[in-house]
């Protein structure tokens, strides 16, 4: 399990740290920075072996975290409990910086203390985490509320305490899809997916059994994907098939997998209840076409045109185009028609902003760019 | 060339679609909580020297609470950053006593951190602990029970016993989920503590407690303790009552919970097809998780079990069905997740190709994806090609080879050819695009194309010939030695199509030496080829080549290589066409698959790290053997199944003897009568070859069973030499102690030593394996003894490779001399040894196997063994078992004794038969001309051999008798 668990900043200078076994001695906290943070070349792979000892590594910002281990332990699990201490320590101070590190480690250790037992992850739900490790001190508290934490704390449903009481009992549900499309330079399409979430924002009261369908049609036929041949289509309504979906902790995994409907006794505030990965009938909101000429050696045209395909009456906010430029660009010269666009050397990248809200449909914009590199491309 | 660089289309789209209200009206309150983060540290990460440590001490003791926690906050501050604040013990360990409890955890976790450093200061934390673990808050008694557990204070551990076990049983869940924990740590300090006090029976009574969390962590502990466990046998044992506890609580616990019971479930075996079936189908849901690791646990226990149900039954198929879709999202989580999960897939899709095998298109490489992901996914979109899909691969592949990343171009080019290997009909589409990318004239992708090519020419011998001549058009750029060595392999391969192919190969021929190894030996075979199929012109040229291999080069493998192309030239050109110009066999489909025994066991830690490093555990982790994890054999194979079982627990990486030797006969020879050496039986051949694999060719010199006269004189001569090869008998075995680690690469400061003392033609020698484990290349290597016993010393400076790069080992002998000044050490045999390099000086201790200093002339008259056997007083005799002592059976076992001894300069002075039992007198001398004298007594049938040896210098028994349990045993 892990035995270790630093954060450094980008310097490589330790923030955190937090050692669980014995096999894990100071020199592994020198070890990291020497062959990771320090490394002459390019980090390879998160998964690190120095001498026996494996470090997991996470970069978030300009913080490194590093989880180190001499055993077998389960990689996927390392990382995403990893990932998790990110989420904890974001709902607690906010961003992830060296300040806010610095700032709160006290905080950080009593929360490391008490997510991390032995290198064993124990219950990381923040709202659990936020009854009892509050910076304060809780000697205040009745027998019975140590009790009622100590029971969620360790409980079936450990993501929501009991007692909770609202005037107003509202719910809201926000749908988020993420449009993942890969193109040929041909522009054929090669593979598209969209992944979705249904994020939640409960304020209900009590211990509420909630049920929760899309359709439940959709999720009947993505059961029934492979088994049967039958046409979703041939039922006449509309019908989503999904490939795959994943659900927070909260739903009850195998009465979806008998009966497949989704219930849940949700947790209080904001989580996300499911997310879902589909590949069949995809429009694609835009199309961007871009135009590659190379001028001479040193120099190069892009155009980039992009055209919307969804209707008339919906909006298109906040459109960001991202052209990656190569590494030895030298210089831009922009000519944009519609929105802003700027040269960002750091991110080698050309960003292309569309700052208007409506985006009319098979309206298109123009745009002309010249790199000149400082030397020949890959001379 | 940003047409290469694609451009995707990455819309952040959608934003909130639907906005369900319900019981609405109105906008919630945006209800964010404030979170009082105490008093900001401001002076948190300052120096501390003397004066601080003196302004902290008086700041702890101050009698105002709020100064004596930000005094303790500070203590831990310095702490982090790793000052030596152990000094403030005391005064930290008096603000324990405090109903504060964020101030009682932070001295814990100072506790923690410096207990082991301070024992007796620790003990005075013990009460307050005790004291802790009665507290009628829950959340107190479990962090006592908690920190306690990580003080690993012998002194401490004794108190914390009875604690442990009453917080075992405690009301409140969140104690005994702690406690559960708090076993493991105990057994991990003193296991047998654990096992004499009941822990394990309490812990295994928490399996079926009613809070699910508590099974979790009790299933953890269990599993930990069972690994580790010294008998390398389960202490607890699962039992499908247990099973079914554990998938009860899977259902309510944790997300970290669920991936400790998978993967404990994952060490079970059904007992039959129907129980595994039933726990498949509790498992199946798992796979909608939204935490990649029980995703990945859960993948590993159904990949395990399905091993048992029959391959063609409907209910495999399905879950086959069902396993793709999770595997396919765990693409689209975190970067270093996938990258995990990638590495599983790659051994999923080797296990179960027809997993994945439509989901060609998400292994896709993105562009902004880290190069640790496209690598990966390059890796299984090859093991994905197949027919159907190969025409979309090769115009992904095309695309990738004009990418930024060298690696990854390599890799990229590199599968186009492992395409054109596995899909025929693909092949000549391959081919073609690999021209276009020579055309490309980028340097090291027309050195990768150009190897790619050479593999390609194997498969399809007689084919894509007709590109030679674009390929030559780029022999000047060709700088690495693979690409060299592949372009010299085709030139010699097709020497008769290639007109000018004799010039080719003479350019490459004037900077002979300067050559890497690989592109020499390629050289010559090439030119020999070259000249059996063109003997009429060039014959200058062949001459030139074998003599540049066979008198300028030290090489031993060239020298060798071109020492059998002359013999075989000069005496029958014919036999030499037969063996250089033989038919090659075609290369395999898949050349880097794992070896399915490997496999098998990485898919039993599917999400484990050993799945990332595609290596046994027990290649990167420490100490424990462990045990070696299988996929249980189908139900219905039987008995089959236990012996292939069996045949997975044997490294099967070299291979058999006989049959090695078969091949080399066979192959390279091509039958007894063409072999310029056909003279020599095949015996000799025989013990050749298997000292070959025994380690050096050490004692083949001048040693017979058949006379136990002493070797008189070294030969020197190569010829003596061969002859002594050819004249050896049956195999002879000096026993060679395994290579031990001397200096961990931590301790060396990235340099990894390890060696052993080995005797070779009566020269004692140091074998060491120099591994750089550091990140720079290291260089000026010096070696240094200590004064010890036996006076032993280098006889020449130290050879290593220089410099080392990073990541490389290197052997090195070292030749050493007993003329060094004598210093006698504590054990007898102890060696202290400095090695010294650019980095640091690093020392060392090791032991010299005292078999290694026996000396060859230690054979005693029989008249002056028998005088100074009784001369030597009674009380410097010393008697030992040799217990179990392999072969004792046989009837010629004392024969077998006589004649390990004697390979390892124990000689036998006479032997005599006792009652039925045999009686062997033996003497040896050591390199400081000790004498000593041993009876041994061996009784027929007993694996039991008694010794008792004589000795003016008794102080050695102690190592001539680890000496003789080394060589009988080894």
């Amino acid at each position: 399990m892990i035995g270790g668990l630093f954060v450094y900043n980008h310097k490589g200078e330790v923030l955190i740290s937090r050692v669980y076994r014995d096999d894990i001695g100071r020199n592994a906290v020198d070890a990291f920075r020497v062959n990771v943070i320090h490394a002459r070349q390019q980090v390879r792979s998160p998964v690190t072996n120095i001498a026996r000892t494996s470090f997991f590594h996470i970069k978030r910002a300009n913080i490194w975290m590093a989880a180190v281990t001499k055993q077998n332990v389960n990689a996927a699990m390392v990382f995403e409990f990893m990932l998790k201490v990110i989420d904890v320590m974001q709902s607690y101070f906010g961003k992830i910086s060296e300040e806010n590190i610095k700032n709160n480690f006290v905080l950080i250790y009593e929360l490391l203390d008490e997510i991390l037992d032995f290198g064993y992850p124990q219950n990381t739900d923040t709202g659990v985490l936020k009854t009892f490790i509050t910076q304060q001190g809780i000697k205040s508290q009745t027998k019975e509320e140590q009790a009622q934490i100590t029971s969620q704390v360790t409980g079936q449903i450990g993501w929501r305490r009991e007692g909770i009481k609202y005037r107003r009992n509202e719910l809201f549900l926000d749908v988020l899809e993420y449009v993942n499309l890969l193109m040929s330079p041909q522009g054929q399409v090669l593979s598209a997916h969209v992944a979705g979430k249904v994020v939640m924002k409960s304020y209900l009261s009590g211990m509420p059994e909630c049920k929760f369908g899309i359709n439940d049609k959709i999720v009947m036929e993505a059961k029934g994907k492979g088994m049967t041949t039958e046409d979703p289509a041939r039922s006449g309504k509309p019908v989503v098939v999904i490939d795959d979906c994943q659900f927070h902790q909260c739903v009850k995994l195998s009465k979806f997998e008998t009966e497949h409907s989704i219930s849940f006794i949700p947790p209080d505030g904001e989580f996300e209840l499911m997310r879902y990965r589909t590949t069949k009938d995809i429009s694609l909101p835009f199309r961007v076409i871009p135009l590659v000429r190379e001028v001479g050696r040193t120099k190069m045209e892009v155009k980039v045109v992009l055209k919307s395909n969804f209707k008339q009456s919906l909006l298109g906010q906040k459109i960001e185009v991202k052209i990656p430029t190569p590494l030895n660009t030298s210089g831009v010269q922009l000519i944009c028609l519609k929105g802003k666009a700027k040269y960002k050397a750091s991110e080698n990248a050309i960003v292309w902003k569309c700052v208007f809200a409506c985006f009319p449909q098979m309206k298109q914009l123009l745009k002309v760019i010249k790199f000149s590199e400082s030397s020949a491309w890959q001379d | 060339m940003l047409e290469g660089l694609r451009i995707f289309v990455l819309t952040i789209s959608a934003h909130s679609v639907l906005c369900i209200l319900i019981a609405l009206i109105g906008r919630p309150t945006t209800r964010t909580r404030n979170f009082p983060q105490g008093k900001h540290l401001s002076v948190g990460f300052l120096v501390s020297d003397k004066g601080e440590i003196f302004e902290l001490k008086s700041e702890l003791n101050n009698d105002k609470k709020e100064k004596k926690k930000e005094a303790v906050k500070k203590v831990i501050a310095s702490m982090t950053v790793g000052k030596d604040v152990s000094a403030l013990f005391p005064d930290v360990v008096n603000c324990m006593q405090t109903d504060n409890l964020e101030l009682k955890k932070l001295v814990y976790l100072y506790l923690m951190n410096y207990a082991k450093s301070q024992p007796d200061m620790a003990i005075m934390a013990v009460n307050t602990f005790v004291k802790d673990c009665e507290d009628p808050n829950p959340l107190i008694r479990a962090l006592a029970v908690r920190t306690m557990g990580c003080i690993r204070v012998d002194k401490i551990t004794e108190y914390l016993c009875e604690p442990l076990r009453k917080c075992l049983k405690d009301e409140d869940p969140y104690v005994r989920k702690t406690a559960a924990v708090c076993v493991a740590k105990l057994y991990d300090i003193n296991s047998s503590m654990v096992e004499d006090q009941g822990f394990l029976d309490q812990l295994k009574d928490l399996l079926s407690d009613s809070n699910p969390m508590v099974v979790a962590n009790a299933v953890a502990a269990l599993s930990e303790i069972n690994e580790s466990s010294s008998s390398g046998s389960p202490l607890v044992e699962m039992t499908p009552q247990t099973v079914n506890k554990l998938l009860t609580a899977l259902n309510e616990c944790t997300e970290w919970g669920q991936v400790f019971i998978l993967d404990s479930l994952a060490n079970y075996s059904p007992r039959d097809e129907r129980e595994a079936q039933s726990t498949c189908e509790r498992i199946t849901p798992r796979l909608a998780h939204a935490n990649a690791a029980v995703v990945l646990s859960a993948v590993k226990v159904l990949m395990k079990f399905m091993e048992m149900l029959p391959s063609d039954s409907e209910f495999v198929t399905s879950l086959t069905k069902k396993l793709a879709p999770p595997l396919v999202t765990l693409l689209s989580s975190e970067p270093e997740v996938q990258y995990v999960a990638l590495r599983n897939i790659n051994l999923i899709v080797q296990k179960r190709p027809d997993i994945l095998k439509h989901e060609m298109k998400v292994f896709f490489v993105k562009y902004n994806d880290p190069i640790y992901v496209k690598l990966e996914k390059l890796d299984i979109m090859i093991r994905l090609a197949s027919q159907a899909n190969v025409a979309q691969v090769l115009s992904e592949l095309k695309e990738y080879a004009t990418e930024v990343d060298v690696d990854f171009v390599r890799k990229a080019v590199r599968a186009i050819g492992r395409c054109a290997i596995k899909v025929e009909q693909s092949a000549e589409r391959c081919v073609s695009t690999l021209l276009d990318l020579i055309q490309t004239k980028v340097n090291y992708v027309v050195q990768e194309a150009i190897v790619v090519i050479k593999d390609i020419f194997r498969k399809y011998p007689n084919k894509y010939e007709s590109i030679i001549s674009t390929l030559c058009e780029n022999l000047d750029t060709l700088d690495e030695p693979e690409a060299r060595a592949s372009m010299i392999w085709i030139i010699g391969e097709y020497a008769e199509r290639i007109d000018n192919a004799d010039e080719l190969l003479e350019s490459f021929l004037e900077g002979f030496a300067d050559e890497n190894s690989q592109v020499q030996l390629q050289l010559l075979t090439a030119i020999v080829k070259l000249f059996l199929k063109r003997p009429s012109d060039t014959q200058e040229l062949v001459q030139q080549v074998l003599s540049l291999a066979t008198q300028d080069s030290d090489n031993p493998d060239l020298r060798d290589r071109g020492f059998i192309y002359w013999r075989l030239l000069s005496t029958d050109p014919a036999a030499a066409k037969e063996v250089v110009l033989a038919e090659k066999p075609l290369i395999s489909e898949e050349t880097d698959l794992l070896e399915p025994t490997l496999l098998d066991e990485l898919i039993c830690h599917i999400s484990s790290l050993a799945s990332v490093y595609h290596k046994p555990p027990s290649a990167f982790v420490e100490g424990r053997a462990g045990i070696r994890k299988s996929l249980p054999a189908s139900a219905r194979a039987g008995s089959e199944g236990v012996e292939s079982t069996e045949s997975q627990a044997a490294p099967a990486v070299i291979p058999a003897q006989d049959s090695l030797i078969g091949d080399l006969l066979s192959m390279d020879i091509g039958g007894p009568t063409v072999a310029p050496v056909a003279a020599a039986p095949a015996a000799p051949f025989g013990s050749a070859a298997m000292d070959l694999l025994g380690g050096g060719l050490d004692t083949l010199l001048g040693e017979t069973s058949s006379s136990p006269a002493p070797p008189s004189a070294l030969a020197a001569s190569s010829a003596a030499l061969l002859g002594d090869i050819f004249g050896a008998p049956a195999a002879s075995a000096t026993y060679v102690a395994p290579k031990t680690t001397w200096l961990p690469a931590e301790k060396g400061k990235g340099l990894d030593i390890s060696g052993s003392f080995v005797r070779r033609n009566g020269q004692l020698f140091m074998d060491l394996t120099f591994s750089n484990k550091a990140m720079q290349p290291m260089l000026g290597f010096a070696i240094q003894f200590n004064k010890n016993s036996f006076g032993i010393t280098p006889a020449s400076p130290l050879q290593v490779q220089s410099p080392l790069p990073p990541g490389v080992a290197a052997d090195a002998s070292l030749p050493l001399a007993t003329t060094g000044p004598v210093q006698k050490m504590e054990p007898l045999t102890t060696l202290q040894v400095a090695v010294k390099n650019n980095v640091d000086v690093m020392y060392f201790a090791c032991q010299i196997p005292m078999h290694a200093l026996f000396v060859e002339d230690g054979q005693m008259d029989k008249r002056v063994f028998l005088a100074t056997w009784k001369e030597i007083p009674a009380q410097n005799e010393v008697q030992y078992t040799i217990t179990n002592v392999m072969h004792s059976a046989d009837s010629n076992f004392t024969d077998t004794v006589v004649s390990r001894m004697q390979q390892n300069n124990v000689f036998t002075i006479a032997k005599r038969n006792v009652e039925g039992q045999d009686m062997l007198y033996q003497s040896l001398k050591l390199t400081n001309g000790i004498w000593v004298l041993n009876e041994l007594k061996i009784q027929p049938g007993n694996p039991n051999i008694t010794l008792s040896l004589k000795s003016r210098t008794p102080n050695v028994a102690e190592g001539v008798f680890q000496a003789y349990d080394n060589i009988l045993h080894g």
